[in-house]
């Protein structure tokens, strides 16, 4: 794809996205993967745990972030490959479109695609383990898209970082996991919180805090990274 | 002396020892390194 | 130069051996826990070691970003991985601490959890810089310090407020300490980071070769096969 010097940055986010967003809905590829892995893990922990409805309540947050978490990770892996293949990052790299633009192209897809999976994958989480919120259901969708871009803008870094090293798969996991901890903490607790009715305020604005800080690195260390030498 | 006292010094110098073997033997291999260049020179 | 490093390490084993004879044999001995609590002074010690390389470590990073220095790089390196030995040890002597004193090997607690958390991070630098080998590795390495030290406020806080809704298995610190465990505290404190200084010094030099030969052996690949010809 061809961007002209006089697009604005938001015009390059929106054609990178829009590029992606197609891409996806022809192939299918990403969802269909995270669907599949996160039905499994759905299925395993109902096999391991086997609980009742108040026992449920107090794992589902840990279950059901887990689950979109591992889910996600597939999802990140591939967000630069395409890019690689055909030499599109290097084009990107010497081109005058600012490196931000791509960044949150990338980032904005991986939220939509997350968040398709969590839509798709919730009803059956709340057949599966039969759950019925306490508290208020709607700060669950708060926490939802909080918790989501929490993960998918370090993620989408941290793809990016490790398609430099050798066997780039395997490291995203172990840089993203480490810095998302304090996140998926607030994220597991939030939602069992509201699952059983106690406040959460607390967790939500930990998380909003975390996505305004870590929001800003990325934008500010993104070009350091596509650019490293 | 209490035994959980010198199993807990006993780990710490072992971890330092351990890491400080790791370096020396670094060291050995750089210095062969070395020759090598110097040899093949 | 040259001399100095000797010396340092006379100086450095001297008062390892004082701190320990005073660790043992002077500081009085503690009324609850007995001599257990004689851990506290190669405990607490590494733990502020640790804190103060990974402190380095940022600063580091931050000079590198700034001016491309590779020593700077170099110290970010050293001070990472002599920081994560530090951190080991704290998380090893910790439970052999708890065990006796609460009688159990491992907590959930605030400063064991968070303590874990960091470690986590600062391997996930170390694998890093173990799994890229090229140019850019300084400059990712450098960004990824930037977002551990991001992180590691909302490690403590996430784990705070983890910690006050759950009931506490522990009864943290607090109170006052006696002025001569205060002091013998102190010294072995010096003691260790003279030998932490130490290692990161041979450390760095060490890192300093290796690069050098690396260079070495990239300028004779070019020569060789020049010469086969």
């Amino acid at each position: 794809m061809i961007v002209a010097r006089e697009q604005p940055p938001s015009g390059i986010t929106r054609a990178s996205l829009w590029k992606d967003l197609r891409l996806e809905w022809r192939s299918k590829d990403a969802i269909n993967s995270m669907l599949f892995f996160s039905l499994l893990v759905v299925v395993v922990f109902s096999f391991s745990f086997d609980p009742n409805a108040e026992e449920s309540r107090a794992i589902a947050g840990g279950l059901i972030w887990v689950a979109f978490l591992f889910a996600a990770v597939v999802a990140l892996n591939q967000t630069w490959a395409r890019e690689i293949r055909n030499q599109v990052l290097d084009a990107y790299r010497v081109s005058p479109a600012p490196a931000n633009s791509l960044f949150l192209a990338k980032a904005i897809g991986n939220f939509i695609f997350v968040s398709v999976l969590e839509t798709l994958m919730t009803p059956l989480f709340v057949l599966f383990y039969q759950l019925r919120p306490l508290g208020p259901a709607w700060q669950l969708l708060l926490v939802a898209a909080l918790g989501t871009w929490a993960l998918v803008v370090n993620g989408t870094f941290f793809a990016a970082m490790s398609l430099r090293t050798r066997s780039r798969e395997i490291m995203l996991p172990l840089l993203l996991f480490p810095i998302s901890i304090p996140a998926l903490l607030a994220m597991v607790q939030a939602t069992t919180n509201i699952l059983t009715g106690e406040g959460a305020r607390v967790w939500i604005a930990l998380l909003l805090s975390y996505d305004l800080v870590f929001t800003s690195a990325c934008l500010l260390l993104f070009e350091v990274v596509l650019n490293a030498e | 002396m209490n035994r959980y006292l010198i199993a807990a010094y006993a780990a710490t110098w072992i971890i330092h020892i351990a890491y400080l073997a790791t370096l020396v033997s670094r060291y050995a291999r750089l210095r062969r390194e070395i020759e090598d260049l110097k040899k093949s020179r | 130069m040259k001399k100095a490093f000797p010396i340092l390490g006379v100086v450095t084993a001297l008062l390892l051996t004082y701190a320990l004879y005073q660790a043992l044999v002077v500081a009085p001995t503690e009324q609850t826990m007995g001599d257990v609590q004689r851990i506290f002074y190669y405990h607490v010690p590494s733990a502020w070691t640790a804190f103060i390389l990974f402190t380095i470590n940022l600063i580091a990073s931050l000079v590198y970003l700034a001016t491309r220095k590779p020593d700077a790089d170099i110290v970010a390196l050293v001070t990472a991985e002599v920081g994560v030995v530090f951190c080991t040890i704290v998380l090893v002597t910790g439970p052999v601490w708890a065990r006796p004193v609460w009688g159990i090997w491992w907590t959930w607690d605030m400063r064991l959890t968070s303590t874990l958390v960091l470690w986590l991070i600062y391997v996930s630098y170390l694998v890093l810089r173990r799994f890229s080998s090229g140019g850019e590795t300084p400059m990712l390495a450098a960004a990824l310090s930037i977002f551990g030290a991001l992180c590691v406020p909302f490690v403590y806080f996430s784990i705070w407020f983890f910690r006050t809704q759950h009931p506490q298995p522990v009864i943290g610190g607090g109170g006052s300490i006696d002025p001569r465990m205060l002091h013998v505290l102190l010294i072995n404190w010096l003691a260790f980071s003279c030998f932490a200084f130490l290692i990161c010094w041979s450390r760095y030099r060490l890192e300093k070769i290796q690069r050098e030969v690396e260079q070495a052996h990239a300028m004779q690949s070019l020569i060789t096969p020049r010469r086969d010809r």
